[in-house]
């Protein structure tokens, strides 16, 4: 197939303003870090260094959430719920009003798509915000009891792929519950956590409610053992969830885990097949496929695989994969070096195990982390890019026969994050979203999110839900 | 032989564990005897190993399917069949419950009552509690967006050690309540009346494998279910030794096994929710509206 010739389309780097080097954010100020070493964050496209930022070591750690337990005590714990919603109204207020600005700096940061930064991500993360707020007064309404009570500070740790999305997943609801928080950004995407610390000034939030601690893996480990974090909440690996899980045995500390998933994406013989191909390719390359919730196992009826597959196909033929800030951009960069090279290790072993690899005509830029959108076929359950969690734009395709035999291989995973169900029949959707053991379904859809929506796993994908009522109850005592 | 002045000579009851509907002896042959408090001896009790212990989770898995798919209000009528049938042997687990726990037989009573009544409350909870903590959820945009509560899936219970019958049925209740399947350690040194609660649950249509109940020492037994990995959610109430619970709930991170911390609990307060929600997982379902 010829492909539509496209003049770039670039959204301009102008609007926003990055500074050469970055300190913590602790007790409403920008500080040097007194014990860890400065890193530097760089475009995933195109590998120059954005800034520098520094690395929290365990002092700074302690420091923080010093502040956020002054903070606590003194300020937002005795705060009127009320007050509380209006600080968190005007921060959804300032992000809405630099929504272009933070678009653009978490494209460049992170390496996803603008139009992605700017129609997901950016929005999602005001509307968390304004959610939330309306429900910093009427917290005895929200299921945990009549005087529900904050946990006091909250340590979190969130991951690269939504940076300032799944920092407002965790901020927005603790804050609202009353609680005061230190995060830490992932190490390669720290950039709108530290404009959201600059927000959080706009905003006039009192000095320790909000801090912010970059640093990598050591940094987040300082935060979650720090005896005086009440609250924990992670969104990651399985890997590093387990190792948290296991460091707070015996406290009472408080943990809700957001983990991987390998979400089996189903598609039955009368599904709406425009629908499908289109919901087959959000589900697995929206975002690269750096989504814990992806659909990266395609199940396909026997009866309509080759329609499926041939039109999956000539579809991905047609994505952009190139510059995160050209506006046809459907595919960006790989976040980082180590994720590539963990792609491309898995779809080594892909081919290795005997599936077959098969990826559309594309040319990848020579600067910068990239990898094709790929599907492999004639997968078994056995194969490890059947298992594991990839977290790149690779989709593996399984088949099966009967609803029966759908449900037994989409639950046969130590994971239960997310699944996709395609069919035109009502009563099968329901049956099948009955069967799956997994926290959300969508039927007919795939990667919806929305702050009313509790998010969250089964088994392995962690504990905990995000998002609506069920997310809040996550930051109360009870 | 009669006894002397003539009377019957009663027949006792042999202890044995309760696993998917059965009553086997521990595959180990072990058994430990059981006195009363002031240490007179009462029974042997069946004491159950590791083998022991993942029978019963395999019996718990595979009654699974079935129990959660069961419709609440068929649960709610098996969970009020149970309080129907302990009514029927109140004197029999007063007279257990005064002896394991050395409590006076009025004092006894009352907690058999409250044990009865517990089953109760839970019973009506089963057809509710989906309504409580589910939800329709407004999204922004032309979507139908619900959530649901289900089971966990198996949960282990390291049963309260001193309350043998209320602090039991506290514990084992709001699991299966909302669809659970349950594998319980009973109180070490207060077994019996787990055992003849068991016997119970075998005639009130509770399918076997959804009770498993095992006799024995929590100490041993409960680092096996911790770390096994078809264990969805484990209830540490039972241990009362810090250090012991910390490497319990670490064991149990192996597969993010839900896990309810030991607790002070007075079984005699109002329940609250707490417990039930505890093993449940939230399943938000989503679909576009359109013509």
């Amino acid at each position: 197939m010829s492909r539509f010739e496209y003049a770039p389309a670039l959204e301009s780097r102008a609007i926003v303003d990055i500074k050469s080097s970055y300190g913590l954010f602790i007790n409403g100020a920008f500080t040097e870090a007194t014990d860890g070493k400065p890193f530097k964050t760089i475009s995933p496209a195109s590998e120059e260094v954005l800034a520098e930022v520094s690395e929290a070591g365990p002092a700074d750690v302690d420091k923080a959430v010093r502040a956020a337990r002054r903070a606590f005590d003194k300020v937002w714990g005795p705060m009127a719920g009320r007050d509380r919603a209006k600080y968190l109204y005007r921060i959804a207020r300032l992000i809405q009003e630099r929504a272009r600005e933070l678009a653009v700096l978490e494209s460049l940061d992170n390496g996803k798509p603008i139009r992605e930064s700017r129609d997901v991500d950016i929005p999602l993360v005001a509307a968390h915000f304004f959610y939330y707020a309306g429900w910093a007064d009427k917290l005895e309404y929200a299921g945990a009891g009549d005087d529900p009570q904050p946990w006091g500070v909250a340590g979190q740790v969130i991951p690269w792929n939504f940076p300032l999305l799944m920092l407002a997943w965790k901020i927005a609801p603790a804050l609202a519950a009353g609680n005061t928080v230190v995060l830490k950004p992932a190490e390669t995407t720290p950039l709108t956590a530290l404009a959201f610390a600059e927000i959080c000034q706009q905003a006039d939030l009192p000095p320790g409610v909000v801090n912010i601690v970059t640093g990598a893996g050591r940094t987040g480990q300082a935060l979650v053992e720090h005896p005086d974090v009440n609250k924990v909440a992670f969104t990651g690996s399985t890997a590093v969830g387990r190792a948290i899980a296991k460091s707070v045995a015996g406290t009472d500390k408080a943990v809700t885990l957001e983990l991987g998933g390998k979400a089996a994406n189903i598609v039955f013989e009368d599904a709406p097949i425009d629908q499908t191909i289109e919901g087959i390719v959000n589900g697995i390359f929206f975002n690269q496929g750096h989504v814990c919730c992806a659909g990266s196992r395609l199940l396909v009826q026997e009866s309509v695989y080759d329609e499926v597959l041939g039109r999956l196909k000539r579809r991905m033929e047609s994505l952009r994969v190139g510059d995160p800030l050209d506006k046809n951009t459907d595919i960006g960069a790989i976040n980082s070096a180590a994720q590539l090279a963990k792609i491309r290790e898995l779809s080594q072993v892909g081919e290795d195990e005997g599936s077959e690899r098969w990826s559309p005509e594309c040319e990848l830029p020579a600067q910068g982390f990239w990898f094709p959108p790929t599907v492999f076929t004639g997968v078994s359950q056995a194969h490890r890019i059947a298992r594991e969690e990839i977290f790149g734009p690779v989709l593996s395709v399984l088949t099966f026969r009967t609803p029966a035999e759908a449900v037994e291989k989409a639950n046969n995973t130590p994971f239960g994050l997310s699944a996709g169900i395609w069919t035109e029949k009502g009563s099968r959707i329901l049956w099948m979203a009955n069967q799956l053991r997994a926290g959300v379904v969508w039927a007919n859809t795939f990667n919806r999110f929305d702050p009313t929506s509790p998010f969250g796993g089964y088994k392995e994908s962690g504990y905990g839900r995000e998002g609506g009522r069920h997310g809040l109850e996550a930051y109360l005592a009870h | 032989m009669p006894t002397k002045d003539g009377a019957r000579l009663e027949v006792r009851k042999t202890y044995k564990l309760y696993i998917g509907g059965a009553f086997p002896r521990s595959e180990s042959g072990r058994a430990y005897a059981v006195n009363n408090t002031k240490g007179k001896f009462l029974a042997n009790a069946s004491q159950a190993s590791r083998k022991d212990a993942r029978d019963a989770v395999v019996a718990a898995r595979k009654a699974f399917g079935g129990w959660s798919g069961k419709t609440a209000y068929n649960r709610g009528q098996i969970l009020y069949r149970i309080a129907e049938v302990m009514e029927g042997r109140h004197e029999q687990f007063s007279a257990e419950v005064a002896a394991s726990e050395g409590l006076s037989i009025s004092k006894a009573r009352a907690a058999v009552d409250a044990s009865i009544d517990r089953w109760v409350w839970y019973a009506g909870w089963a057809d509710k509690l989906a309504q409580i903590v589910g939800s329709s959820n407004p999204v922004a945009g032309p979507y139908f967006d619900f959530s649901l509560p289900e089971a966990t899936g198996i949960v282990a219970v390291l049963a309260p050690q001193e309350s043998s019958l209320l602090g039991l049925t506290s514990v084992i209740a709001p699991a299966i309540v909302s669809g659970n399947t349950v594998v319980a350690v009973s109180s070490f040194e207060r077994p019996l009346p787990a055992i003849t609660l068991g016997e119970v649950m075998a005639t009130s249509d509770l399918p076997g494998g959804v009770v498993n109940l095992l006799t024995g020492s929590a100490s041993e037994i409960g680092p096996w279910l911790a770390s096994h990995m078809d264990v969805n959610a484990i209830d540490l109430c039972g241990i009362s030794d810090p250090d012991e619970a910390r490497d319990l709930e670490a064991a149990s991170a192996e597969n993010l096994k839900r896990v309810r911390r030991p607790a002070v609990e007075d079984w005699s307060e109002s329940p609250g929710l707490s417990r039930m929600t505890q093993y449940l997982e939230l399943k938000t379902v989503w679909h576009p509206i359109g013509v």
